[in-house]
């Protein structure tokens, strides 16, 4: 891989990794006595086993002029690669916790095996782990044949993919060695937040470069959902991590924000990191590859307008859903009820406009799992965003609010929504990208369809059942005017179902390697084909032209 | 309208300011007034700080992931009343960076947890959850007794939350790490300094009924008993506009 760089970003390459190396030398040298020497270790080490890759393909003949000509894919190739790892361990340790609620034992006596250590690494694996490699490798994708136009360097695209990785990895390792911030989803502390920051800077920088050159004048809807996606995760992060470092030889900081106004802020990012990280990239991800795969164009390019700036505009107000009879003022709770319930709107035409766009192929929806994962995400978009809106409405909010409600609709969008189209649109992308005239088995990708929909529908259904049991024992009065069951007694009512989860996390995880090992089959059996040649693709997907109406 | 997006989609930059300004404003609307109205946070004459070791049991509880299964924020709602005491307000975690209110209750609220049990409660309770309660479903933290307090250079702590506005004094910063040891030895000298900078309301005890070492469950539970007691604020205002 290293042989398609050119020699000046070889030479870029290895400049920047020496620097790499050397800061984490200095955090290891810093931080002796702190959790941050240990993070100093892992950047250390990150960039040295790097240097050793870039040093390997050092002398290979540089790529011919002829590079020019065609797409930059090993970076999506990789990072597809990488969403699947982190999907399975993200999954693994899903499942393990879920166990954790049912056999509550399972921790050896070991801090870092205890829940709440471990339940951030499977929200950041999954989260960020999975779900960001997906985005960042499926955005280049998409990216270069919607524009017509090559990544503006091969090693910026590099630098996006490992780095953000390696912001991953200093993420999970964190909370086992006791690292966090404790901002749920925005764990990691001030080192990792500015090195995302870095990374996050040059990926606005490739999507800008690469428009810049684009010989397609419109900019297909697609990207408009990746840019506001890079846009407002980048604004997101940066207001709500800031903190002031205990030291500079230490990890720990204190955020800026206290009590009332940081609870606002932190629910204003965690419900945004919702709608731009795990909403706006996905229907970016589904903008792109659903239309294609079906061979469809977009059913309606207005009702795409209308949905994108819908969610763009409206999502942002939402966030104080969260915090609904708390003490944040009232005024504020009813301003994000209103504008969850108008979310419906525009969720529900991105939904309709994904479905609408299937009509007259359904027998390709019966026939191939690939586009039916695409269907089934879209449906659970729609399934999931009626019920957040729903569960912003005050009263059914007292109800469902801290109680396994809120965990089984969030599942219904991560597993149903983000890891469906996800699925769906590597099977679509991984034999465009290896040359392949299809996935390794077709069986198993029905196989894994099968496994993931089932696991979705027991956990959700497992998490519907415990979070209403759970909300109405809490409130449920004896005639004598004195609450009925204590709390232990909801607890007890709660195991059950959280044997049912765990079984459908399983599941969920079982067709997750399954999906694993035949994108790894389909990679390993490609056969080293010619590649595509800018010249010879199609225009960019009938979608364009259809969708602007023209 | 169509027709002026089918122009904005032809200009990357506009694209990229449009996006911004579109998503800025929510955010702007509904954050940037809570820093300046002041009926947002209440007014609490009696508030006292928390202590360095209480404030170190915080950072343990937020390494522990404790918030994954414990709010701290009750509700305006009568069972919640019922159940856990007064509402919260806002005044109560006017010093909490980052807040802890939690967003899902697998374990029960803390938000008054302080003084509900004993210190003896409290640390069985956190060694080994089922032998004190059998259904639990909480871990064991039975570690925290083993492993010593690290109270070096804690004054910095407290001299990083001066910064983002806790009203720590020179004195206090100054004397955090003997402060924090000497909450949990009520017998030795350091004690005294404890209950002349925080209050004579100060607990000042072996939490963890261990007087060889301060241990990291010292800290925690210093913590958990003075969570809900920093301010009376919320007994007096309460009852009323309950939901
Ligand atoms: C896996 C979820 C979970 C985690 C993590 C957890 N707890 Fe709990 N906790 C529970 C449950 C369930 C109960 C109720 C049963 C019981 O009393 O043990 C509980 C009860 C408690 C109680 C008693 C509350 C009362 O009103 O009776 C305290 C105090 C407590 N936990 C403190 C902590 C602290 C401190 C931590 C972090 C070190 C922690 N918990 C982590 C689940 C959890």
């Amino acid at each position: 891989m290293v042989s398609q760089l050119t020699l000046g970003e070889r030479q870029g390459a290895l400049c920047i990794l020496l620097l790499l190396a050397a800061c984490g030398l200095l955090m290891l040298g810093a931080g002796q006595n702190d959790p941050l020497g240990v993070h100093g270790g892992i950047v250390m080490l990150f960039g040295v086993l790097l240097i050793f890759v870039v040093i390997s393909g050092y002398f290979a003949p540089e790529p011919g002029t002829d590079a020019a000509g065609r797409y930059y894919d090993d970076p999506s190739k990789v990072g597809i690669v990488l969403a699947m790892l982190w999907a399975v361990a993200g999954f693994f340790i899903g499942d393990w916790v879920a166990w954790l609620l049912v056999y509550p034992e399972m921790t050896f006596d070991a801090a870092w095996s205890s829940f709440g250590r471990l339940r951030p690494v499977h929200t950041t694996s999954v989260i960020f782990g999975f779900g960001g490699n997906a985005l960042i490798a499926t955005s280049f994708h998409v990216l270069q044949r919607t524009t017509r136009a090559r990544l503006p360097d091969q090693l910026s695209p590099w630098f996006v993919l490992l780095g953000y990785n390696l912001f991953c990895l200093l993420a999970v390792s964190g909370y086992l060695i006791g690292i966090t911030q404790s901002k749920e989803y925005a764990e990691p502390e001030w080192y990792a937040d500015i090195w995302l920051v870095v990374v996050w800077v040059v990926y606005f920088l490739i999507y800008m470069r690469t428009l810049a050159r684009r010989k397609e004048p419109h900019i297909y809807v697609a990207n408009w959902y990746y840019m506001a996606f890079i846009l407002v995760v980048a604004i997101l992060h940066i207001v709500n991590n800031l903190a002031i470092p205990v030291s500079f030889a230490g990890a720990k900081s204190y955020s800026l924000f206290a009590g009332v106004q940081d609870a606002m802020t932190q629910w204003w990012y965690g419900h945004n990191a919702v709608a731009f990280f795990l909403t706006a990239g996905f229907l970016g991800m589904m903008y792109y590859y659903l239309p294609k795969r079906a061979d469809r164009p977009i059913f309606s390019y207005r009702l795409s307008i209308i949905s994108f700036w819908g969610i763009t505009f409206m999502y942002m107000w939402a966030g104080s859903h969260h915090l609904h009879y708390t003490a944040l003022p009232q005024w504020v709770q009813t301003l994000g009820m209103t504008f969850s319930v108008m979310l419906l709107v525009p969720s529900w035409a991105s939904a309709g406009n994904a479905l609408m766009t299937l009509n007259g192929a359904w027998h390709k929806v019966r026939d191939d799992a690939t586009l039916r994962f695409m269907m089934m995400a879209a449906i659970f978009y729609g399934i999931s965003t009626f019920e957040g809106s729903f569960m912003a409405i005050r009263p059914v909010n007292s109800l469902s609010h801290y109680t396994d409600w809120t965990i089984g609709h969030v599942h219904a969008g991560a597993m149903g929504w983000v890891a469906l189209i996800t699925f769906g649109s590597f099977y679509a992308v991984v034999p465009w990208l290896w040359k392949r005239e299809a996935m390794y088995s077709a069986r198993l990708v029905e196989v894994h369809f099968w496994f993931a929909l089932a696991g979705t529908l027991v956990y959700v259904f497992a998490m519907w059942n415990s979070g209403i049991t759970q909300g109405l024992m809490w409130r449920t009065y004896s005639e004598g005017g004195t609450l009925t069951y204590s709390f232990i007694d909801s607890l007890v009512a709660m195991h059950p179902y959280y044997f049912a989860r765990a079984v459908g996390g399983l599941l969920f995880l079982i067709g997750a390697l399954v999906g694993g090992y035949n994108i790894w089959m389909t990679i390993r059996t490609a056969e080293g084909v010619k590649p595509e040649v800018l010249a010879d693709l199609p225009a960019p997907a009938a979608a364009r032209q259809a969708s602007t109406g023209r | 309208m169509f027709g002026l997006h089918y122009k904005l989609e032809r200009k990357a930059v506009g694209l990229v300011l449009a996006v911004i300004v579109a998503a800025s404003i929510g955010g702007l609307v509904e954050i940037a007034p809570l820093f300046t109205i002041d009926e947002t946070v209440e007014e609490a004459p009696d508030m006292r700080l928390y202590t360095p070791l209480e404030l170190a049991g915080r950072n343990i509880y937020i390494r522990e992931g404790c918030y994954a299964c414990h709010s701290q924020m009750i509700r305006t709602l009568q069972d919640e009343v019922e159940r856990y005491g007064p509402f919260s307000l806002a005044v109560e975690s006017r010093y909490d960076h980052p807040m802890l209110w939690g967003s899902k209750r697998t374990g029960p609220d803390l938000a008054r947890i302080g003084d509900k049990y004993s210190d003896q409660w409290q640390v069985a309770h956190l060694i080994d959850p089922r032998a004190v309660v059998p259904e639990s479903k909480m871990p064991a933290y039975a570690w925290l007794a083993r492993t010593p307090l690290e109270t070096e250079n804690f004054g910095a702590h407290l001299d990083a939350l001066r910064i983002v506005g806790v009203p720590y004094t020179d004195e206090m910063i100054a004397s955090a790490s003997s402060d924090a040891l000497g909450q949990a030895t009520p017998d030795g000298p350091r004690a005294a300094g404890v209950a002349q900078r925080y209050g004579d309301a100060t607990q000042i005890r072996l939490f963890d009924g261990d007087a060889a070492t301060v241990t990291e469950m010292d800290a925690l539970v210093a913590y958990l008993q003075i969570l809900g007691r920093l301010t009376d604020a919320a007994t007096a205002s309460t009852a009323a506009n309950v939901e």
